[in-house]
């Protein structure tokens, strides 16, 4: 085993090396950066200011806001895509005829960039001739909404352009997950007099729960992450009084528009120390759910 | 189960309004891509255009000479260029990667894909300037390459994930079994897990195609020549700073999502039986 | 024996000819203009270069979006990584001497501007925004300017209403406009730079050219009382705006004046390039309320960045956009107006002459939102208060963060 040790190591070791420069290197790099006075293209003189790039952060009304948005939106993305995702799951796995063009259909967001969806649904969220023409047209009217223009819907507008994007993701890989289930188990349950409903609790959502696991890795990271989507819908202004803005666009303008090195490096080690309180447990805990298995 | 027709009604009528939430996006870019330029406005979005006009998709394409707009077709073979290699190595990685994680854990592999995992998690824009420094060190700034080598790097902790979890499934005894046949570490990948792993290669190549392919982040900082930019940019470009031809943009949005659109088209089936081959596990 | 020697030889010049053309002879533009009359200008100035300079191969490395906040964010990885284009577009003023030239990125263009005698066909205002520490940083290509009102021709005659001069007749006009359902002023900031745009006009025309200048240098207190009246001023112009502002980009506000739904667009000249695009012709022009007599400009300048690689080529680039010949063929095209004063009237459409005739009289502001006023950190605070204040329309907090970005800024001290 021993030397199979070896062999393993070195096969993961280009791996970790590339990693280890590029990811952790940059971060490295990137708490150094937000430690200092570089706050212009070129600084005289570059000297150590402590955690003050950090203080005035969390005076900035704007980060505040920011926080609160990367909060709300995780809120509605990543529930709203499991969701959406097990309900097109359950709906195609009845067998029904057309199977394959309704799992077309709901797949294609996927295929989008979030630049493109992003053009998409500014259009439609667009007050005055986008959805809300519709809802009215249809008389549908109490569904309008003043969407990203509104600063107290703001990034939940954004969050379900997001969930039209990737609940098709999530649904197939519900659909994956309950094709898996054996069908023995629901036979089974069906002899003790088991309800469609509590079989649905008992059997298909307890083996479901990897998956859930699964899904919610990769949306939690998109969502951290979000980016492209807000500037193409809310602008790169993050919409009315920061109602769409994210830590990851108030980094970019902070950096690349205000020219503020330092203090962009800080949001980003912000933004990184928020995600390893989420995602270290997170992670933790799932390995060990495995160990357990 | 035999169900009543009152089920299937259900399920069609549900499935249906799915339908229809997936597909009005599309239907407002579609149509305002067939739009000629003083059609196309925010306020008309909905109606059918009044002629039907393929000039759009045409100039989004090609490009308009007079103006300089340079077009999409001209940046179609960089992406290829990017994304053929981009993937191939990325899903290599992760393949050895996550074969190495799952079948042979040793002291501390856990930490180790962990440190891998974690790398998903870092904003881009907040590395974007070390990674300039880093390319030019190397001469492969301003290249495709250079590219290439981003998104592999950049691709190694999802590929890493997918084939993981998917390799997690193999069964050990039939490690075990080509061990005591005398194979190695090499030898068990060759043997045994190569020839299983198409449910899961069928993931990862899906997944870095689509995320690869719609790039525009590193596309823009890297390649910062026009002959070298992928289509995303191009696509970017065919938007001026001042004035939008919407009916143009949208044309070249769909036309730059074809070949993604294409890959859900036709191995969606694919994609699933991938997943529900083993990486659904968790 | 001989002939082979012969094709040899040949063959050979050809490939050493070939090899140097491709050693020399490059140039690389950056700019963002990738469409439209912008492209056009740009490819124009092109055509006159290679006519100029046969054999250099011009490379358009050019980036869309944002209103340059791509290329922006581009140009700055390329400049730090150590890889600058050989000229890139900027705008005049801060935006450029705060970013690039204090940093010392730029060499000094003194020499050129002597054996071109640009000082003579720049005016004055101009060469000062282009000045620091006694040296001259890039050159004009154009001027563009921001306070403009712009107006539906049709509307305002079907109720008889002339251009207001004050801003009490604007009110007086938007009251009335209101009650008859239509949007009195037109607003597109989903980019929020041009509620920015918007504000810098109130700002000019509640404290005057001088009063407004005396902003970005510390002599004017953000904390007064004409800062004040300009908020009050501002919150009250927005509640005559279209309730989708949020939604629209620049050129989607335009089009509410393009059918009718809005009657006034206070806005910079590239709304004239977007009528004649859009083939519309009803509509007129006059400077925004209280701003008559005051030039708010723009430019687009390019400069010579240190260690740009093709140092030869980049100073002839600049020589064609500073002459006549470059700026006459580039700006109708482009829809601004020469920084030089001895352009050919003739060449412009009849807005572009009314601005001519307009600069070589009206006092010379820079603008704000545009680059020219404030650094670009200071500029994205004042976005940001904009962000704020469009929404919630607090004057006392917007006037008291505005207090604290020119302190940031280090011009003001308290």
């Amino acid at each position: 085993m021993r030397r199979y040790r070896r062999v393993a190591f070195l096969l993961l070791a280009p791996s970790l090396l590339l990693i280890a420069l590029f990811v952790y290197g940059f971060i490295l790099w990137t708490g150094w950066l937000s430690l200092t006075n570089q706050n212009d293209l070129i600084v005289p003189q570059v000297r150590f200011v402590g955690l003050e790039n950090y203080q005035r952060l969390f005076h900035h009304p704007r980060f505040l806001i920011d926080l609160k948005n990367t909060l709300t939106f995780s809120l509605i993305f990543i529930p709203g895509s499991l969701v959406l995702g097990l309900a097109g799951a359950l709906l195609l796995n009845t067998g029904v005829r057309g199977e394959g063009f309704f799992r077309t259909v709901f797949l294609m967001p996927m295929a989008l960039s979030f630049i493109v969806t992003g053009v998409a649904w500014r259009w439609l969220m667009n007050p005055t001739s986008g959805l809300n023409l519709l809802f009215e047209s249809l008389g549908l009217g109490f569904l309008k909404s003043g969407w990203y223009t509104d600063p107290a819907v703001g990034i939940k507008a954004v969050a379900l352009a997001a969930v039209w994007q990737l609940s098709g993701y999530t649904m197939a890989l519900y659909l994956a997950g309950l094709r898996a289930i054996p069908q023995t188990f629901y036979e089974a349950a069906e002899v003790d007099g088991a309800s469609p409903w509590q079989a649905f609790r008992y059997i298909t959502l307890p083996l479901l729960t990897p998956v859930t696991l699964s899904a919610v890795i990769v949306l939690g990271h998109i969502s951290l992450k979000i980016f492209d989507l807000v500037i193409a819908i809310a602008g790169i202004s993050g919409g009315p009084a920061f109602s769409s803005d994210v830590p990851a666009l108030f980094m970019f303008v902070t950096t690349f528009q205000a020219n503020r090195f330092a203090q962009g490096a800080a949001i980003s080690i912000v933004l990184l120390i928020l995600v390893s309180f989420l995602v270290i447990p997170y992670l933790y805990w799932s390995l060990r759910r495995e160990v357990a298995e | 189960m035999r169900r009543r027709p009152l089920f299937w009604l259900f399920v069609y009528l549900a499935l249906a309004a799915l339908a229809v939430f997936y597909l009005v996006p599309i239907y407002v870019l579609l149509v305002n891509a067939l739009k000629d330029y003083r059609e196309v406005s925010v306020e008309a979005m909905w109606r059918l255009p009044e002629h039907l006009s393929l000039a759009s998709f045409a100039k989004a394409w090609f490009g308009d000479p007079k103006t300089g707009m340079t077009g999409l077709g001209q940046n179609f073979m960089n992406s290829v260029y990017l994304v053929v290699p981009a993937v191939l190595l990325s899903v290599l990685l992760g393949s050895i990667n996550g074969y190495v994680l799952a079948q042979w854990r040793f002291r501390g592999s856990e930490t180790l894909f962990f440190l891998l995992l974690f790398g998903m998690f870092i904003p881009y824009q907040s590395i974007l300037i070390p990674l300039v420094k880093v390319l030019m060190a190397l001469h492969l700034y301003g290249t495709i390459p250079g590219l290439v080598l981003t998104h592999v790097v950049y691709g190694i902790p999802i590929t890493t994930l997918i084939f993981r979890n998917y390799y997690a499934q193999i069964p050990r005894e039939l490690v075990d079994a080509a061990q005591i046949d005398g194979a190695g570490v090499l030898g068990v990948y060759r043997y045994v897990i190569l020839p299983l792993s198409a449910p899961g290669t069928v993931v990862a190549v899906i997944w870095q195609f689509t995320q690869i392919w719609n790039d525009f982040l590193f596309g823009v900082v890297i390649t910062n020549k026009p002959d070298v930019q992928p289509i995303t940019v191009a696509l970017n470009n065919l938007a001026g700073s001042f004035i939008v031809e919407w009916n143009v943009q949208m044309a070249g949005a769909l036309l730059a999502a074809l070949p993604t659109l294409l890959v859900y088209v036709f191995m969606g089936r694919y994609f699933i039986r991938g997943l529900l081959a083993g990486s659904v596990k968790g | 024996m001989k002939a082979r020697k012969w094709g040899i030889g040949v063959l050979l010049g050809f490939v050493l000819a070939g090899w140097a053309l491709a050693q020399g002879g490059k140039l690389e533009i950056f700019s963002w203009w990738t469409t439209g009359g912008e492209a056009a200008g740009l490819f124009k100035l092109f055509e006159l270069y290679k006519q100029k300079h046969p054999g250099v191969e011009i490379i358009n490395a050019a980036v869309a979006g944002g209103a340059g906040s791509n290329a922006k964010a581009v140009l700055k990885t390329r400049m730090l990584g150590g890889d600058p284009p050989d000229s890139f577009q900027v705008h005049m003023g801060h935006e450029l001497i705060d970013t690039w030239v204090v940093t010392g990125f730029m060499e000094p263009l003194d020499e050129l501007y002597r054996k071109n005698g640009w000082e003579e066909v720049f005016p004055k205002g101009v060469l000062e925004l282009l000045k620091w520490n006694g040296h001259y940083w890039s050159v004009p290509a154009n001027i563009h300017r921001a306070n403009v009102l712009w107006y539906n021709k049709g509307i305002f005659e079907k109720y008889g209403l002339k251009p207001p001069k004050t801003f009490d007749e604007f009110f007086a006009i938007a009251e009335r406009l209101k009650k008859e359902g239509i949007v009195p002023l037109a607003l597109g900031d989903n980019g929020i730079w041009a509620s920015t745009h918007l504000f810098e006009t109130v700002l000019i025309g509640t404290l005057g050219p001088e009063g407004y200048k005396g902003l970005w240098t510390g002599e004017t207190d953000w904390r007064g009382p004409g800062v004040k009246k300009a908020l009050e001023t501002f919150a009250r112009m927005l509640d005559y705006v279209n309730p989708d502002h949020a939604a629209r980009s620049w050129d989607q506000a335009n089009d509410l004046i393009i059918q009718g739904k809005a009657a006034m667009y206070i806005h910079g000249d590239w709304v004239n390039a977007d009528y004649l695009a859009k083939k519309f012709s009803g509509y007129g022009w006059a400077p925004a309320p209280g701003n008559y007599g005051v030039y708010d400009a723009l430019s687009d300048t390019f400069g010579l960045p240190k260690k740009a690689p093709h140092r030869k080529e980049a100073i002839w680039w600049l020589e064609l956009v500073g002459s006549k010949e470059g700026q006459e063929a580039f700006n109708p095209l482009k829809g601004s107006i020469c920084a030089r004063t001895d352009c050919d009237p003739k060449l412009f459409n009849p807005y572009l002459q009314w601005a001519m005739q307009q600069w070589k009289t009206d006092a010379i502001v820079p603008s704000l939102a545009h680059g020219a006023a404030a650094k670009e950190s200071w500029l994205a605070a004042i976005n940001d208060v904009m962000s704020l204040f469009v929404t919630n329309k607090n004057v006392a907090q917007a006037q008291s963060l505005l207090a604290q970005a020119c302190v940031d800024a280090g011009v003001c001290t308290r």
